[in-house]
Order: C-alpha cells, then sequence, then structure tokens
C-alpha cells in the first residue's frame, strides 16, 4: 500500500508542477468561478430575496461548474502527445494511476474551491466566521465524491467527439446526491443550526464517497485499458 | 440479406412480439375506458394510471437490467451483454419519456401543478437524464470494445447512484401516491381496477421483450454491415 501511494503522489506531482507551471488553467478556472459569482448576484432581485437565503445554492452551483471545467482539463493534457501511453506503459498499477489523477484533480478543485470562497464572502456579505471550520469540511467530503467520479468520466469524455459537452452530460447526474447534501449542511452551518441537524446529511457525503471512490477504483482499468 | 441471417430472424421476431403487444395495448384501452369503474374522487384523470404506472415499470425495469447487464459484461466481456445493454437503455429512455409525459397530464388536474419536486419524480427524472447521457456516449464514439467498455462503467455507477439520490431527495416531503400493488399488504385497489393495471402492466412487459429484441437484432446488423464494410 505504501509503494502504490508513493507511485500515486508521483502521479499527483506531475500533474500539479505541469499546472504550476503554466497556470493557465487554474487562472481560468477561477476567473470563471468568480464570474459565475458575479453573474449569480444580478441574477436575483434584492428586493424579493435576501443575500444570505441564496448564499448556500450559489456557492454550491459555482463550485460545481468550476470543478466540471477543472476536470475537463484532467484527461486533455493526457491526451496530447500521446502522454497517456506512456503512463500507462509505466510499470504502476491502475489504481495507483487513478489514485493519482484523483489528488491531483482534488488538489486543482481545491485550489479553485478555496480561492473561490473568499469571494463568496465578499460578494454576498455572508459572516462565514463561526461556521468556516464546518463549511471546509463538508467542501471536501462532496467534492471527494464527485471529483472521484468526475475523473473517470474526464477519461472517457477525452476519447469521444464534444468532449467539453459529454462530461457535464454525464457527470451532473452523479453531482446531484453531494450538492444537495452540502447545499443543506451549508445552510443550517450559515444558520447556526446545532450539528444534529446535518448528521444524516454528513453520513450521506461519506457514504457517497466511500461508494463511489472504492467504485471508481475497481472500474478505472476498463476506461483505460484497451 | 439471406432469412438464414441470425439477425434478420431476430428482427422479425422482434417486429411479432412487438405488433402483439400493440395490439395488446388496444385491448388495454378499451378495458381501462369501457370496463373499469371510474374513480370516485379522481374521475376520469385516474385512467392515465393504466398507462403511467406499468411504463413506470417498464423504464425502471430497463434501467435495472441495464445496470446488470454492465456489470456482467464488463466480468464476461461478451458484446452480445453490451448489445442488450444499449437496446434496453434505448427502449427504457422511451418508456420513461412516456411516463414523465403523462405523469404532469395527471398531475395538473390532481395536485394543481404540472411538476413538482416530489423525491420519486426528482428521482426518476435523473434516471431519465443518466439513461440520455449512457446513449449520447454511445453515439459519440466510434470504436465498439471502446463503446462497449465506456457505457458499462456508466452503467454501473449510474445503478449505484440511484441509491443514493433517493436517499437524498426523500428527505424532502413526498407528495407521490404510496404503492398500493407491490407492497407489504394486500392490494387497496378494487379488483377491476387491478385487473386492468395488470394486463397493462404484461402487455407494456411484452413490449418492452418485444422492442428489446428488435433493437437488439438491428445492431447485430448493423455490426455485420460495419464489419462486411470493413471488409471490402
Amino acid at each position: 500500500m505504501p509503494e502504490t501511494l508513493r507511485l500515486a503522489l508521483a502521479i499527483a506531482g506531475k500533474d500539479i508542477r505541469a499546472e504550476l507551471r503554466s497556470r493557465t488553467a487554474l487562472l481560468s478556472a477561477i476567473v470563471f468561478a468568480a464570474l459565475v459569482l458575479v453573474v449569480f448576484n444580478f441574477a436575483r432581485d434584492p428586493t424579493a430575496l435576501s443575500a444570505v437565503d441564496l448564499a448556500p445554492s450559489v456557492l454550491w452551483v459555482t463550485f460545481a461548474l468550476a470543478a466540471m471545467v477543472a476536470l475537463n482539463r484532467a484527461f486533455t493534457i493526457e491526451r496530447e502527445h500521446g502522454a497517456l501511453d506512456g503512463l500507462l506503459l509505466a510499470p504502476l498499477p491502475r489504481s495507483a494511476l487513478f489514485a493519482g489523477k484523483l489528488l491531483a484533480n482534488l488538489a486543482f478543485v481545491g485550489t479553485v474551491e478555496a480561492l473561490t470562497l473568499p469571494l463568496f464572502v465578499l460578494f454576498f456579505n455572508v459572516d462565514l466566521r463561526a461556521a468556516l471550520p464546518g463549511i471546509i469540511g463538508v467542501t471536501v467530503l462532496a467534492t471527494v465524491g464527485f471529483v472521484s467520479v468526475g475523473t473517470i468520466f474526464s477519461a472517457m469524455a477525452v476519447r469521444t467527439r464534444f468532449a467539453e459537452l459529454m462530461l457535464p452530460v454525464l457527470l451532473l447526474p452523479f453531482m446531484v446526491p453531494p450538492l444537495i447534501g452540502a447545499v443543506q449542511v451549508t445552510a443550517r452551518l450559515l444558520a447556526g443550526r446545532p450539528m444534529s441537524e446535518m448528521l444524516g446529511w454528513l453520513r450521506l457525503l461519506a457514504l457517497y464517497d466511500v461508494v463511489f471512490v472504492t467504485l471508481c477504483t475497481m472500474v478505472f482499468p476498463a476506461v483505460v485499458d484497451e | 440479406m439471406t432469412t438464414t441471417d441470425p439477425s434478420a430472424r431476430i428482427i422479425a421476431r422482434g417486429l411479432r412480439t412487438s405488433v402483439a403487444a400493440l395490439a395488446g395495448l388496444a385491448v388495454v384501452y378499451v378495458l381501462a375506458i369501457g370496463f373499469t369503474p371510474v374513480e370516485a374522487r379522481q374521475g376520469v384523470a385516474q385512467k392515465i394510471f393504466y398507462l403511467h404506472v406499468p411504463s413506470a415499470w417498464c423504464a425502471l425495469l430497463a434501467f435495472s437490467l441495464v445496470g446488470i447487464g454492465s456489470a456482467l459484461y464488463l466480468w464476461l466481456q461478451d458484446p452480445r451483454l453490451d448489445r442488450f445493454a444499449a437496446a434496453s437503455a434505448e427502449v427504457g429512455v422511451a418508456f420513461a419519456a412516456v411516463m414523465l409525459t403523462t405523469g404532469p397530464i395527471w398531475a395538473k388536474p390532481i395536485w394543481g401543478t404540472w411538476w413538482t419536486w416530489d423525491a420519486r419524480l426528482t428521482l426518476t427524472l435523473f434516471l431519465f437524464f443518466l439513461f440520455v447521457g449512457y446513449l449520447a456516449l454511445r453515439a459519440s464514439l466510434h470504436d465498439p470494445a471502446e463503446r462497449a467498455r465506456f457505457s458499462a462503467v456508466v452503467g454501473i455507477l449510474g445503478m449505484l447512484l440511484v441509491p443514493f439520490i433517493h436517499l437524498s431527495v426523500y428527505l424532502f416531503r413526498t407528495l407521490h401516491p404510496q404503492p398500493i400493488v407491490l407492497k407489504p399488504s394486500a392490494p387497496s385497489l378494487p379488483p377491476e381496477m387491478l385487473r386492468t393495471l395488470l394486463v397493462s402492466t404484461a402487455v407494456f412487459t411484452l413490449l418492452y421483450i418485444g422492442l428489446v429484441t428488435l433493437r437488439y437484432g438491428l445492431a447485430m446488423a448493423e455490426e455485420a454491415r460495419e464489419e462486411a464494410g470493413d471488409a471490402a
């Protein structure tokens, strides 16, 4: 197991290094997230709906859309110059390859989320001080699940025509349970509700993570092996 | 194409079954309109029940079989399983479309709204989207082996997604009528209504079998033709 982890970290490190050298995808994803927040602000009638009531949904729709943009590039970079063939020829188990791509995507999506959160506080005037640890926790729980499914689908989508369209069409239904759970928990956190009201949702999110990370690791060979 | 061509035989069988099922559908209409009492509170609107419930049953049957076929495909690598899963997904989407059209037509006079974000409605809507995505993925891939592997992965993940969508939307209060046939106690439906429903369900299931057989045979014929094209 430590060996698999070491290999996974090597794969993730390669992706993160490549991204840090160009930074184009990361910057575009952050600008995209900021634009979604701005658009949301104008889509709301301020006399009818206060910013705080809409805040949890805005935050999560923004995270979901930004994650989609980020995931689209995960395997696009591997397709160029046949990089994926090289990875598949390398002496490493497929589970390590999947874990590596998953970790890199999590780092990427996590960075976008971490930078979107202050913008969200700024634009929507939400008081996060008390809720911040909870929000970080639920973000991690929800993100691990849908990024795991997204990593598989992104590997498939690059092989199709209209890859940029195929990923959202496949992935959005899978984002529904984590998003519903995350929005519910975020709304309760912002309203200062007790932990007991969120426990059911948190369990659902954790179960989703366990089931889909395991399942995606199992089916990943079917996606990359000819 | 000769008469000994296996795909032609399967297509003919599928056509015969589908035509028989469509004739049965005419019987269902006669039964539902002429020989089944009008429901006391819902009036004539309740008649749509005899189409809505069987099509929902067929859609869920179709989607479950896609999941099972996909899992078996990844295990056994038999192209027949992939062909079956594809046929079942296509027919399932058609039945789901019937279900999602007849539902709102009934809901407008009874619930006073076309659509509500009720647990069961949301679940079936997402199932529909999921399988439309499945078909879109199939359509955008050329290599048959790759198409089979990728769609099997979506089929398996989709099968496991269903309980999660169900759990997450169930926490919203549900408006949908509760089960009246498949429930622990005896069916609470008058015998004439139950008879019409059962006949209709049998007819729809037959239609599902006929359409899947037809689609399976067509897929075989398409593959044979592609191979012939490659060889030439």
